[in-house]
């Protein structure tokens, strides 16, 4: 095999590529933009809009209640909602967001705490909507307050502890380190950027490199000259996997900055409000591991789209080929996402699939050794598979003057 | 020297089913000697040029080319060819000296020859002035001038040219033209396949009529007037495809 040739085809494409707008954009632009785009504009947006829910002082409505004042005036008085006049339509205004919450007390309520007899208050609020939950909580709160209050009061006035109620106390304790809390959050969302992002970087040089030469006429040109056409697939496939490489690469980058400059930039705006699910560390060894793991997926996806392009009349032809190839792609790395799914022996073999559960678990500090090589070693058949037949279709004369 | 021997290729069409593109083709062409193939569209000329070129490998026969079989050693015989068609286009986001360049080093040249040959082409063919500028901004008789020093870059023996004209306009055919003759008087075997009757009588030392896949009359012109009774070319042509 000859080494010089493969580098000389390499770094025609290299140029060749490089002097590609579209290929500029979709291996440099994207990444780059695209995760400050996402960790800084979405996140921000995100965190804006919670911290707006919570500043905001929910209405809410009083109903009954006419025969307890004093309950009536407490609620009244609280700082965190505004109570607004009791209307039968209490429901339908908090579907349309009217007003947030609305809270039942029942028929002499001032008067059943005074006797002790029991009585259940009622909460209305539309579940899944924040700014509901917001009210509905803040009239919870008023109530538990008021609950404990009166427990004490009636301990008290029978000379009875505190703590006859409450005979412990339960405290979590998160035992996590950092990495771990935010790897949680994290883990499933890099290796899916970095997969995906993998895959687009590949796809344009790779339909350019076969369909597209094929569309310019150049690929009769190439193939007149003594290069065999092993080693002009494999300098092609270089190219691709290069672009493929430099757009993970960039986005792993790209991700860690804004991360690291999303997270001061966010907490600071949120005054702390949604600060927990910012707490994210990306750790050096997590990253390089991560990318370690990824490296067989770049080959595959490569090798993958140079064999299936290179089938392709025109640049056109292998849009629509590849297009669904993003979708089979996209559909388990993001079910490596979902809770719930664990890596084992099987899945360990399912190709993307593998690699994104893998990479979920060394984001959150978890190295399974076992996992790790078996994923390592069937991503790198895979790959190589993919490579052997992108080189047995160059040999074919149907593939390449395909008519 | 090119040798083609009982050529045939077979393809498989979706819609004809297996179609035999050169049928049992064979002729000789010597060094310093046009060889002129003439067919109408579709009549095989591209697939033989392909073969001889080995970006096609024949399903029987075989053809050599400056001494090398098309079937078994297809690297050494592209490392003595110059193909040149109109299908043979240029990396537009290439210079032109990128451009001849590239093939120079896939023909194995080392630098030092490179540049030596690059210069010579460059000079001999006035392609200094848009040495630097890309492909895609080249007129198109710039960009033959780069085909052609592309095909030229490791000097081969061999010159395969299928019909290098179509499309071009006077001045661009004109270049192609004189390119061919050119490589005739440096001695170098050449194949030239057009359905252009008046560019083979110019140009063709001896000519071949092909017409669905088969070989039907060879010989030079003189020899072909003699044995058909007609004085033109296309009159020839005529008479061979209807017999």
């Amino acid at each position: 095999m000859s080494i010089r040739n493969i580098g000389t085809v390499y770094r025609k494409e290299l140029i060749d590529s490089m002097r590609d707008r579209r290929t500029l954009i979709s291996m440099i632009v994207v990444p780059l933009l695209l995760m400050p785009l996402l960790t800084i504009g979405v996140g921000g947006l995100l965190v804006k809009q919670v911290a707006q829910a919570r500043q905001e002082v929910p209405k809410v409505m009083i109903l009954g209640g006419e025969d307890s004042p004093k309950v009536r005036a407490e609620l009244e008085n609280l700082r965190e909602v505004r109570i607004v006049p009791q209307r039968p339509d209490y429901a339908e205004e908090i579907s349309s967001k009217q007003i947030r919450a609305a809270v039942e007390i029942p028929e002499g309520f001032d008067a059943k705490i005074a006797n002790g007899e029991p009585m259940t208050v009622k909460i209305y609020m539309y579940e899944g909507e924040m700014k509901s939950g917001f009210g509905a909580d803040r009239l919870q709160t008023f109530f538990r307050d008021l609950r404990d209050r009166t427990i004490r009061e009636r301990l008290l006035a029978r000379q009875l502890p505190e703590n006859l109620i409450r005979p412990f106390n339960i405290k979590q304790q998160n035992v996590a380190p950092a990495e771990k809390v935010g790897g949680a959050i994290l883990g499933g969302l890099v290796p899916y950027f970095v997969i995906l992002l993998c895959l687009t970087g590949a796809m344009y040089p790779a339909m350019d490199l076969t369909a597209g030469e094929k569309e310019r006429g150049t690929i009769e040109t190439i193939l007149c000259s003594p290069v065999s056409r092993m080693h002009l697939v494999l300098g092609k496939f270089l190219m691709v996997l290069t672009a493929s490489i430099a757009t993970a690469v960039l986005s792993i980058i790209s991700m860690a900055v804004s991360f690291g400059v999303g997270k001061k930039i966010l907490l600071s705006a949120a005054n702390g409000a949604a600060g927990t699910a910012l707490q994210v560390t990306m750790t050096g060894k997590a990253v390089v591991s991560v990318f370690i793991m990824v490296l067989p997926l770049a080959v595959l996806f490569s090798a993958a789209l140079l064999a299936i392009a290179l089938f392709a009349k025109s640049f056109k032809e292998a849009q629509s080929y590849i297009s669904p190839l993003m979708i089979v792609v996209v559909l388990p790395a993001v079910a490596a996402v979902l809770p719930g799914v664990e890596l084992n022996t099987l899945l360990a073999l399912v190709p993307v699939l593998n690699t994104s559960l893998v990479s979920k678990e060394i984001m959150t500090g978890t190295y399974h050794w076992k996992y790790i090589a078996l994923i390592f070693a069937s991503s790198c058949i895979y790959a190589a598979a993919a490579i052997a037949i992108a080189v047995k279709l160059f040999q074919r004369e149907d593939v390449l003057f395909r008519t | 020297m090119i040798e083609v021997q009982n050529l045939v290729k077979r393809f498989r069409d979706k819609k004809r089913g297996e179609v035999c593109a050169v049928d049992r083709v064979s002729f000789r062409c010597r060094p310093g000697e046009i060889f002129g193939l003439l067919g109408a569209n579709g009549a095989g000329k591209t697939t033989t040029m392909r073969i001889l070129a080995t970006i096609l490998t024949p399903s029987e026969g075989t053809a050599i080319v400056a001494g090398h079989d098309v079937t078994k050693e297809p690297q050494q015989v592209r490392s003595c060819v110059g193909f040149l068609s109109t299908a043979t286009a240029l990396y537009g986001r290439l210079s032109a000296q990128e451009m001849v360049e590239y093939f120079g080093r896939l023909h194995g040249l080392d630098e030092p020859t490179l540049r030596q040959r690059i210069d010579a082409i460059f000079e001999r063919l006035e392609m200094n002035d848009f040495r630097d500028r890309r492909c895609d901004n080249l007129s198109t008789g710039m960009k033959q001038k780069v085909s052609i020093a592309r095909t030229l870059v490791h000097d081969p023996s061999v010159m395969i040219f299928d019909e290098p004209t179509v499309g071009l306009d006077v001045m661009a055919a004109r270049t192609i033209i004189d390119f061919i003759r050119e490589c005739r008087d440096h001695g170098k075997t050449v194949i030239f396949s057009t359905h252009v009757m008046s560019e083979v009588e110019k140009l063709c030392d001896r000519i071949g009529i092909i017409h669905d896949g088969r070989l039907l009359a060879e010989g030079t012109l003189g020899d072909l007037r003699q044995r058909y009774g007609k004085q033109s070319l296309e009159d020839i042509f005529v008479e061979v495809v209807e017999q």
